[in-house]
């Protein structure tokens, strides 16, 4: 294919996910790729389209077995969702990847009027989000993917906290019938989520319920929220850990069970506190039980350029201070 | 019977059909009062000719695996693709009378969620070529010989879109897929050349590794030759550009920017049928 292989970062993991002496590690891109070419195996319906960064999301390996089910579409993402959207017509199922800030924001339009409008079955598999992107700067960040592909009627958002979350969350949504988008992260993090765990769209996994506090996370910042979780209880507090892997449809069932445990929530995720899962749960949570909630996330500001971990400390985004914002919310 | 009996490729047939086209069109724009006049009859020929003629498709089953397809990319003239299912028999064309009503399925432009035959909904323009190029490259990997046609504006040429996807098209080799330009010369604003110039047409669509057939779309033996030479040519796509007049037929809409999106009066209605009787 001519696509170069990005290696996932040489830095060692970000975070402990709760566990000392290191659970085992990988980037949910790279269980991506891994996945994809598991479906692709499995099922001759599955389509991948990528925009120049196959080597990057991880598409390769599946363009690499399946050179025929495979297109490039090159740097043109708007292009990229049509395409999809029409493969999907004829009865596939695709799965179109590229860098998140592009693939919600460049083809923000085209996914609102050509995928979700007609409720086309387009699986959009999105990596390099958040802040964790690193080097690249915040040209490449995508911090407000999570809020533009929630307000879109008809759309699944789903951000898996791990790489074994991720693995299910292909098999998944390749039988689900809809448009869903899913976020992906670019360094490597904890393995997290329990060995007889199955995920299952629009279901969130509480690890605990606390009586003190309950914070509700996505993605990479479950394996943060279970290190401070760990913190707390060595400070002599009960703090519970919801993984709401599914931001779209949110699970309400498991929102309320965590906001009738205790009186704070606290929403944890790397992604602009406007418009993404703390968005979602002061949504729910207003109409539905009113709580404290304190979101933990990136403030209204653009990222740049630094090593993922030291920019997860500049912004904020730390047990340290999903920690602080507990203690000083009690 | 692929299309119940109503194909043909005979011309003057074709040219009866067309007319019956445009008065469905002056009929339903006259009583929803709102809707894209201008842009639905310059475009009645092409999408009479697909209809009647060239479509392998199945009224009484939209669905059908086999069926050609097509993609009205420039959404706003919906009221000629609506006429178009009507008279083939999709739908009732008393249906026609309720465009754009709050309990209509025929939305103001295509929704396929509430309108069976319309492939996928269209509206924001530019985006059509690219879900056109999905659905040929599915169909050639079922090994299909289903085709795809898709019409495009010429003002809907400035969408850069349209030109990712004419690159994917010539890049995968899509010879399945027809695109069709409806080259009026004219946008909301005015003259495209005034407003942003898109002229060489041709010249573009070559540049891109397209086949392409220049006719007068409003020429229904220049339309049926176009669209059969498109079908004979293999390993790159094709595309029409069918210099058209926008709101042609009806002689004091034609040619007139502000009839882009504007709808006859009942004195108006009452001209324009006589010239289409």
């Amino acid at each position: 294919m001519g696509s170069r292989e990005e290696k996932t970062p040489p830095h060692p993991p970000l975070g402990k996910g709760g566990q000392e002496g290191g659970r085992q590690a990988m980037a949910t891109r790279d269980a991506y790729g891994a996945a994809l070419l598991e479906l692709g195996k499995k099922r001759e319906d599955v389509v991948v389209l990528d925009a120049d960064l196959s080597g990057s999301t991880k598409t390769a390996k599946f363009a690499k077995a399946f050179p025929e089910r495979f297109f490039n579409i090159g740097i043109s993402e708007q292009d990229l969702v049509g395409t999809a959207g029409g493969l999907s017509l004829a009865g596939k199922v695709p799965f179109a990847s590229t860098f998140a800030i592009f693939e919600t924001g460049r083809a923000w339009e085209q996914i609102r009027q050509s995928i979700c409008y007609s409720k086309l079955n387009v699986k959009l598999v999105a990596t390099h989000s958040g802040i964790t992107v690193g080097e690249d700067g915040a040209s490449h960040q995508a911090l407000m993917d999570v809020a533009l592909m929630r307000v879109l009627p008809d759309m699944t958002v789903i951000v898996p906290s791990d790489g074994v979350e991720t693995a299910q969350v292909i098999q998944s949504i390749a039988d689900y019938y809809g448009p869903v988008y899913v976020r992906l992260g670019r360094a490597k993090v904890p393995v997290v989520m329990p060995g007889d765990y199955r995920f299952q769209i629009g279901r969130a996994h509480s690890f605990h319920i606390g009586k003190d506090a309950n914070i509700i996370a996505a993605g990479f910042m479950v394996s943060v929220s279970l290190d401070a979780q760990k913190i707390l209880k060595s400070q002599g507090l009960d703090v519970g850990v919801v993984n709401m892997s599914t931001i779209k449809p949110l699970d309400g069932e498991a929102v309320l069970a965590a906001a009738r445990a205790s009186r704070l929530i606290v929403t944890a995720e790397e992604h602009s506190v406007i418009g993404g899962l703390g968005s979602a749960v002061c949504e729910f949570l207003s109409e539905q039980h009113p709580v404290t909630v304190r979101r933990v996330g990136v403030l209204d500001t653009f990222g740049r350029s630094g090593k993922p971990e030291e920019l997860l400390a500049l912004y904020g985004l730390t047990a340290e201070e999903i920690v602080k914002t507990v203690k000083t919310s009690l | 019977m692929t299309n119940q009996g109503m194909v043909t490729r005979d011309v003057k047939q074709l040219v009866q059909h067309a007319k019956e086209m445009r008065r469905e069109i002056i009929k339903m724009l006259t009583e929803s009062g709102s809707g894209h006049t201008g842009g639905s009859l310059s475009a009645a020929d092409i999408v009479t000719a697909l209809y009647f003629y060239k479509l392998r498709h199945r009224p009484r089953d939209p669905a059908w695996r086999e069926r050609d397809r097509f993609i009205l990319s420039k959404g706003h003239a919906a009221p000629v693709l609506y006429a178009a299912l009507a008279l083939t028999g999709y739908f009732d064309r008393e249906l026609l009378k309720t465009l754009r009503r709050i309990d209509s399925p025929l939305q103001g432009h295509p929704s396929s969620k509430t309108l069976k035959g319309v492939e996928v909904s269209t509206g924001s323009l530019g985006q059509g070529l690219s879900l056109s190029n999905g659905i040929a490259l599915g169909l050639r990997m079922d090994g299909l010989d289903s085709r795809v046609y898709c019409l495009l504006g010429d003002g809907e040429l400035q969408e850069g879109q349209v030109w990712e996807a004419a690159m994917t098209a010539a890049h995968y080799g899509v010879d399945n897929l027809c695109a069709i330009v409806d080259n009026n010369g004219l946008q909301i604003d005015g003259f495209c050349c005034d407003v942003m110039k898109i002229e060489p047409i041709t010249e573009k669509w070559k540049a891109f590794g397209w086949n392409v057939l220049d006719i007068d779309g409003h020429n229904m033996e220049q339309i049926v030759d176009a669209l059969d030479e498109a079908e004979r040519v293999k390993g790159k796509p094709t595309v029409i550009v069918a210099r058209t007049v926008k709101g042609k037929g009806v002689s004091f809409f034609e040619g007139k920017a502000e009839y882009h999106g504007i709808t006859p009066t009942r004195e108006e209605q009452e001209n324009a049928l006589k010239e289409l009787e």
